[in-house]
């Protein structure tokens, strides 16, 4: 039984290896205890004063974004809120102010919950995780990542360090659209993901389309068939692909039925709005105010 | 049976007083806060981190105090509502969420105070908009909000000037 709170990564490291689990802003692990979802691991490891895993920093390849950057930090970041638009219109939808202060990427990818709102954006984006251990050092597609709801591939000694992003190709972009009953302290009751990316005469060159709460884990699919069609074709294409794809369940907040039609919904509207971020339009983050979506708007 | 989570000592800065504690593992930083060092102002609402009545400022930063290990607070200066008084004199925020008729049960007012404290220490002239946004983890059962975001409205021009 131990807390201790670690100043270097290697410091956390070591004591992950000697069975310790890894606590950031602890807004899934102590919330969960205190639901009675899990208990609280005896050994548990502070990682939240690790400042080399709170930088964003540009690589020749993309983004390297620190595991410990919150999402307020990712909602308020210059060129995470414009190129990885999808990302910030995620992270801007977590929770309260609160959660969004100590809240970090890191944590939000590790929970594994289907019903994340920056998994579907990463997907399509196809960030890669990293992975350390005292063993040495890792990178994982992120859809290779979640297992199962609460699952990851991520051995116990694994701390997820960086999530790194490729940078977009010009005239490509991504947003997150969810549907939600209120507009403060909501989880998703099914949203969707696309990254679109454009030709010169507007229509189609790439899309993917991610989808949160209609899986046991978040679902992506590299929408092939609609290269060189329209946007219009395109998003009403990837509506019903994803009506098609999506083995929602009934729970407290929707049934499955109202699931599989609401998140066509969201996969046209997150088609559309990455198309028009993609075009060169500046849509406000998070998307969802922007357009509209939520009981008070 | 649940686990028996071991104690620690340390201290806690809380508005600028360090205050010993020993305190187990896994006590929420809201008991230790109101239980062992007394300042009752932060309230227990939900206990369940949906209320954001139990809200403090962790190095500046709203947090949930309910859901928040008091362990983990340690060497990180905490900013209860005892602390944004200077000396006898309120906090324009305090001042004026009661001018403005914001405080009726009072329950939700330590919270929000915290939490518009925060908007406007990152957003000095924050749009109404913004100060909803800003105020979305704390609820209000008495005052349909309107007065409070007249309040918050109020010090952020009267802090400008």
């Amino acid at each position: 039984m131990s807390f201790t709170i670690a100043h270097t990564v290697d410091e956390a490291l070591a004591a992950m290896a000697a069975g310790a689990r890894a606590i950031a802003g602890g807004t899934d692990l102590v919330v969960g205890a205190r639901h009675g979802k899990a208990a609280l691991p005896g050994n548990l490891v502070a990682i939240d004063r690790l400042t080399e895993l709170k930088s964003v920093t540009t690589t020749k390849d993309g983004v390297s974004i620190g595991a410990l950057v919150t999402h307020h930090d990712i909602e308020m970041h210059p060129l995470l809120s414009t190129s990885y638009a999808g990302l910030a219109d995620g992270s801007a939808l977590v929770g309260s102010p609160s959660t969004r202060h100590i809240g970090t990427l890191g944590g939000n990818i590790m929970n594994a919950s289907p019903a994340m709102d920056t998994g579907a954006p990463l997907a399509v984006m196809r960030a890669e995780i990293e992975l350390r251990s005292v063993r040495g050092s890792r990178r994982v597609p992120i859809e290779e990542l979640w297992t199962a709801p609460g699952k990851t591939s991520a051995q116990p000694d694994e701390l997820c360090v960086a999530i790194h992003i490729p940078a977009p190709a010009t005239r490509s972009n991504s947003a997150y659209v969810r549907l939600e009953y209120r507009r403060a302290m909501e989880i998703a009751v099914v949203g969707a993901a696309a990254f679109v990316a454009l030709n010169d005469d507007g229509t189609i060159a790439a899309l993917r389309v991610g989808l949160t709460a209609v899986s046991p884990t978040i679902f992506t699919g590299d929408l092939v068939g609609q290269i060189g069609r329209s946007v219009s074709d395109a998003a009403e294409n990837a509506a019903k692909v994803s009506m098609e794809q999506a083995t929602p369940i009934s729970d407290v907040r929707a049934s499955d039925s109202y699931r599989r039609h609401t998140v066509g919904v969201m996969a046209r509207r997150a088609v559309e709005a990455a198309a028009r971020r993609a075009a060169g339009e500046t849509i406000a983050i998070p998307v969802n105010r922007a357009i509209g979506i939520g009981a008070a708007s | 049976m649940s686990q028996a989570f071991e104690s620690q000592s340390f201290n806690l800065n809380v508005n600028g007083v360090d205050y010993p504690v020993n305190v187990e593992m896994d006590r929420n930083l809201l008991s230790v806060i109101r239980t062992e060092i007394g300042l009752t102002g932060t309230k227990e609402g939900c206990d369940d981190c949906e209320c954001g009545a139990c809200m403090v400022l962790l190095d500046g930063q709203p947090v949930n105090s309910c859901s928040y290990l008091a362990v983990q607070a340690q060497g990180r200066a905490i900013t209860t509502i005892e602390g944004v008084m200077t000396g006898d004199e309120m906090h324009p925020l305090q001042r004026n969420i009661l001018e403005e008729g914001g405080v009726q049960c009072g329950f939700c007012t330590p919270g929000m105070i915290l939490s518009a404290h925060a908007l406007l220490e990152r957003n000095a002239a924050p749009s109404e908009e913004e100060v909803r946004i800003g105020l979305s983890g704390n609820l209000c059962r008495c005052t349909g909000y309107t007065k409070i975001v007249a309040a918050v409205q109020r010090t952020a021009v009267e802090l400008r000037s």
